[in-house]
């Protein structure tokens, strides 16, 4: 329960409200290690905590990397850190991806807008064990072309003869020559074999609604697709109830959850 | 290289014609290629044709102060244009190839004229573009709800 001190190594813009940290813990503490899917909760000391993705794998060789949006307080007070400065840290909290279950098929990782955050260990994790999995297929939806994330890395994606990512945006200006619409369209073009494929998703709820629709449609089992869930995390232990949805509580049954299992109350309003 | 009719059985729009009715369609289709910037169609122009992408990716747009703008893309096996279904048979926006497109192209006009003498394959056709209409719709409806806009969180 108890933050531990991790010194920020490097920040990067991602946009302009959006920044990557990598953090390292002060020497004698552990380098927490987080499974793709997992959360941790990061602490701006004197100003609040909140969860936030691990976007980036803790292992020995890349350090710990976590993507933050500017929205309110601690999170504007997080992205306005500098290296060297000394943040709080909670964790590993929460599920994973089902990486090890989905070996042998196809993967279809569909991520919308910071949504691609908590998916890039998960894409990490397949390429480091490429032989292992089938068709591994990235469809990555943006607002714009300038709030997309981690651009460098999407261009190293894109060059890659055993991956599959196309990049859709909702609204285009004059120098924007790729596809613009809504991310379910790049599932409704993707090559995949719909009856051995696990679905990886995360965005805003309403575009993981479309999109667990889409890959219905496209004929994939409903309980082969899985999304990561944000809601309110204040103890990260399932203590405090702020993140109870349903019967459940996001911070330990979450965030990933089986779409199935999570669909009748995603129809309730403000739940 | 499929036959026209072949690409327009694999597409999902036309899945529920019959092969009579593929076949009277793709009599009046042909194949056409547009280079890199070439328009299909011509906001405010007579809608004469419709178009099926075998192979490239089209950009649906409008022209403001700025530039155009690109509303939508299409590609592999979607449909472009459907104003030639209705009166007053006026194209709404510019269509942009990007890159290289392969398309087949259709006689809209001799089309209409098909679908009025033969109702049967007019309604199968009305439908498959009403599901093309209805999916677009929802696209945009979704577009329109701005969801990777701000949170409102700490």
């Amino acid at each position: 329960m108890t933050p531990r001190a991790h010194r920020v190594v490097s920040r990067r813009g991602e946009t302009t409200d959006t920044w990557t940290l990598a953090l390292e813990p002060l020497p004698g503490e552990e380098l927490p290690l987080f499974a793709p899917g997992q959360f941790g909760m990061l602490y701006a000391f004197g100003v609040g905590e909140i969860p936030i993705s691990v976007s980036g794998a803790s292992t020995a060789l890349d350090p710990l990397r976590c993507t933050v949006r500017s929205v309110g307080s601690v999170s504007a007070a997080l992205c306005a850190t500098a290296p060297g400065d000394v943040v709080g840290l909670r964790g590993p909290f929460g599920s994973r991806w089902p990486l090890a279950e989905a070996t042998a098929g196809d993967v279809v990782i569909v991520a919308g807008g910071l949504g691609l955050a908590p998916l890039r260990p998960a894409i990490h994790h397949v390429l480091a064990h490429r032989n292992e999995y089938g068709r591994v297929i990235v469809c990555y939806g943006g607002r714009s072309a300038d709030e997309l994330l981690f651009m460098s890395e999407l261009e190293v994606w894109r060059g890659r003869f055993d991956l599959d990512i196309d990049v859709i945006v909702d609204i285009a200006g004059p120098d924007w020559h790729g596809k613009v619409g809504v991310v379910t369209k790049l599932v409704e073009l993707a090559a995949f074999d719909p009856d051995r494929t696990f679905a990886l998703l995360c965005g805003p709820e309403v575009m993981l609604r479309f999109g667990a629709l889409t890959l219905r449609k496209r004929g994939v089992p409903v309980d082969r697709c899985y999304i990561s869930m944000e809601r309110n995390m204040h103890c990260a232990i399932a203590q405090c109830g702020h993140c109870q949805f349903g019967p459940k509580f996001i911070c330990r049954e979450g965030p990933v959850q089986r779409y199935d299992e999570v669909e009748p109350w995603l129809k309730i309003g403000e739940l | 290289m499929q036959s026209i009719e072949q690409t327009l059985a694999a597409t999902r729009m036309f899945r529920n014609l019959t092969q009579e009715q593929l076949a009277a369609l793709a009599r009046l289709g042909e194949e056409v290629e547009y280079a890199d910037g070439s328009r299909l169609m011509i906001e405010g122009e007579p809608a004469d044709w419709f178009f099926v992408i075998r192979e490239g990716f089209v950009a649906l747009q409008t022209d403001a102060p700025s530039g155009a703008i690109t509303i939508e893309t299409l590609h592999n096996g979607d449909s472009v244009g459907w104003s030639w279904l209705f009166e007053p048979y006026l194209t709404h926006f510019d269509a942009r190839s990007r890159g290289v497109t392969q398309a087949i192209r259709f006689d809209a006009a001799t089309l209409r004229v098909r679908c009025a003498e033969d109702h049967e394959l007019g309604y199968e056709l009305m439908r498959s573009f009403a599901s093309v209409i209805v999916e677009r719709l929802q696209a945009t409806r979704l577009q329109l709800l701005d969801v990777y806009g701000r949170a409102t969180v700490s």
